[in-house]
């Protein structure tokens, strides 16, 4: 099946817009796409009608040319209807949005449509979802531009059992500057599930980086999918939801009880080489890092911050995560010293976290991570960055990342993220370092690029 | 491994009214699919028992077989170091008590570390094969490493290190150290046995697989069997 219309279509129809209820869901997904993306799109509805000016089309046999995408946003029952009809006028793909079948008990209904589709090996996403969202190319979520938060345009691609969480991480992605690439809602997952999607994205040029949110998968559907994932060749992050459910089960032996599902599905994830995430914090952390940095490291960090307590407490949070932070050796730390400025020189901590103390200028950053960059022990830099000492400038960000393009390793930094540090946030992550809100979330920045195995 | 050993199939189809494979019958299992086992016999009669410990010597080890207990140590239904005749009778008059009396299984007794070698059919991911430090505590020190089949030698290796307490393997204070060769294999072998298996089985227990310098001994199992439609089961 082509998977291709569904995100990048030409022409879309929707189904279910109403001339008299503005409100209705397919009107909210007309209208956007009408009014703000290049999809040219038409309405249909039996009872006909205007909506916004334009005529809703009694049929998809009306519209004068092929649809790519149909959006159906009908009534349960009339589902299988109006998907026959789309096969019948040679559309080439659909979502269906619409609610009211396994979910609510029609498990009849949604093996009906299912049928129906696969007879015509015609691709679809839902039912009971959001549907499709492809920065400036297509959007099918029923809710108003105006409430929705939209990262930028990146290369991190997100599908989603569940709609609700799908947005809520768009949102997340645009205030940590994680870039999208496609975003998919695949709800009850009827015909398309993870494992078509996974096939498409990794071979999708937009996408560098896939996630997933899984509730759980179909009989030997995981197997299958940590071994394709395993290689794809692309990083593939999985947040996982229902780990305690299924314990009520009687269990007859040890190994059953131990190798419990989510056991066996964490177990699975970790040995392809797929970096799980255990709660929202991690899967956003692991975006953001992993659609910056590729190359795999074993997990041997510098650090450099102008805190002890900054330092220490990184210190715990890798420790805790099996990250190692070598300390320099004496001959390294006495030649950086003279690099630093005369303020610093005498009071600064060399060993690893790197103390700069409050009296730390750009200048003596760009040296210390020269320094810690050229070492061979040192995979990767963590800059913990305070903004409100005074020798520190907005243009640290830019400043810093030089030195990492240049010298080729991962560099990875902690700016609290308020509007007024905005500038040196950007000066990172503009120039290809990632920023964390919290140190921890920097940490686990790291932790993202030891999981990964391509 | 069952195609050129029709028995083990034989074996399990045996024990499907019992919805499980029993300690001996998965013993021989495993012996047929080249597993080390203990030597044992199933005793039916007090006698029985006295003249197999004659022929293997003292000290033995005696164990109830029960279709109604799948785990005999709950129940006060495993005696280590029998030393004699006396106290052998002693205990096969006990187990003669015990719900579901069969026999009494009597084999030889041997020494090393107790780890646990398990394999689940999980619905999402197939075959799952779990190693972890065993013995009737497993469920509490939860010390264990799982991976879907088939393992690669890599998994073998990633799993004995990904134990808390691996270096017990690796002669921790003077013992002498686990032969990593034979567990590396025997994981191996495992393995690929859980995956012909596959269709038959829900899980499976070896506990204790008993490890030491020379060898990887089975010295007890069960075969948790599928349950399937029209059969009746436990």
């Amino acid at each position: 099946m082509d998977l291709k219309p569904l995100f990048e279509p030409r022409t879309m129809a929707v189904f279910g817009v109403s001339s008299s209820n503005y409100r209705h869901p397919a009107n909210e997904i007309f209208t956007k796409n009408l009014l703000r993306y290049p999809v040219k799109v038409y309405g249909v509805n039996p009872r006909g009608g205007t909506v916004n000016g334009q005529a809703i089309h009694r049929s998809i046999s009306e519209i004068p040319e092929p649809i790519d995408l149909a959006v159906i946003a009908v009534r349960a029952d009339f589902v299988p209807d109006v998907l026959s009809e789309c096969i019948r006028a040679k559309a080439r793909s659909a979502t269906v949005i619409s609610g009211g079948f396994a979910e609510a008990g029609r498990r009849d209904l949604q093996e009906r449509i299912v049928a129906i589709a696969q007879e015509a090996s015609f691709p679809f996403v839902g039912p009971n979802c959001l549907g499709i969202y492809v920065p400036s190319h297509v959007d099918t979520f029923f809710l108003p531009g105006e409430r929705m938060v939209k990262p930028t345009v990146g290369n991190v691609s997100f599908v989603s059992q569940s709609g609700g969480i799908l947005v809520d991480h768009l949102i997340k992605f645009a205030g940590e500057g994680v870039g999208l690439a496609k975003a998919i809602s695949i709800g009850n997952k009827a015909l398309l599930g993870e494992l078509d999607l996974l096939d498409y994205l990794a071979q999708d040029p937009a996408t560098r980086v896939i996630a997933f949110y899984i509730e759980g998968f179909g009989p030997n559907e995981g197997r299958v999918f940590v071994q394709n994932a395993g290689k794809c060749g692309k990083p593939v992050i999985v947040l996982k939801s229902g780990k305690s459910a299924g314990g009520s089960r009687a269990v007859s032996s040890h190994t059953a009880s131990l190798a419990g599902d989510y056991a066996s599905f964490s177990a699975a994830l970790s040995q392809y080489g797929i970096v799980e995430a255990a709660n929202e914090l991690e899967m956003i952390s692991f975006c953001e890092s992993l659609s910056v940095y590729i190359k795999p490291i074993q997990g041997r960090v510098g650090i450099v911050t102008v805190s002890g307590g900054h330092g220490a407490i990184a210190i715990d949070a890798c420790t805790a995560h099996g990250i190692a932070v070598p300390a320099l050796p004496e001959d390294i730390r006495e030649a950086l010293r003279k690099e630093l400025s005369p303020s610093v020189r005498d009071i600064a901590s060399l060993v690893n976290p790197i103390d700069l103390t409050g009296s730390g200028i750009d200048d003596d950053f760009v040296a210390t991570a020269e320094t810690l960059f050229a070492m061979e022990e040192i995979e990767c830099v963590l800059a913990l960055l305070l903004p409100y000492v005074p020798g520190i400038t907005a243009d640290l960000g830019a400043k810093l990342s030089s030195v990492a393009t240049r010298c080729g390793k991962p560099l990875i930094a902690y700016v609290p993220h308020v509007e007024k540090y905005a500038m040196l946030i950007e000066g990172f992550e503009l120039n290809g370092a990632p920023v964390s809100p919290s140190i921890e979330g920097a940490v686990l920045m790291v932790e993202a690029l030891r999981r990964n195995r391509p | 491994m069952i195609k050129s050993h029709p028995d083990i199939l034989r074996i399990i189809e045996e024990a499907r009214g019992d919805g499980w494979v029993l300690e001996a019958a998965a013993k021989q299992i495993f012996s047929l699919a080249g597993f080390a086992v203990p030597r044992f016999t199933v005793a039916r009669t007090a006698e029985e028992a006295h003249r197999f410990a004659g022929e293997i010597g003292y000290p033995v080890v005696a164990k109830i077989v029960s279709p109604r207990i799948l785990h005999k140590s709950d129940v006060g239904g495993v005696t280590v170091g029998i030393g004699n005749d006396g106290r052998l009778a002693e205990v096969f008059e006990r187990f003669r008590g015990l719900d579901g009396f069969r026999g009494v299984l009597v084999e030889e007794m041997l020494s090393g570390i107790e780890l646990i070698l398990g394999a689940k059919i999980d619905m999402q991911f197939g075959p799952m094969i779990l190693l972890g430090m065993g013995g009737t505590g497993v469920e509490i020190y939860q010390d264990v490493a799982l991976r879907m089949a088939p393992i690669t030698e890599k998994d073998a290796l990633a799993m004995i290190e990904g134990l808390k307490a691996h270096r017990l393997l690796d002669g921790y204070r003077g013992a002498a150290p686990v032969d990593r060769g034979k567990l590396t294999e025997t994981i191996r072998t495992f393995s690929s046995l859980v995956m012909e298996l596959e269709d038959r089985i829900e899980s499976i227990d070896i506990n204790p697989l008993l490890c030491s310098a020379g060898r990887c001994v089975v010295t007890d199992a069960r075969i948790i069997l599928k349950r399937i439609s029209g059969t009746v089961s436990r």
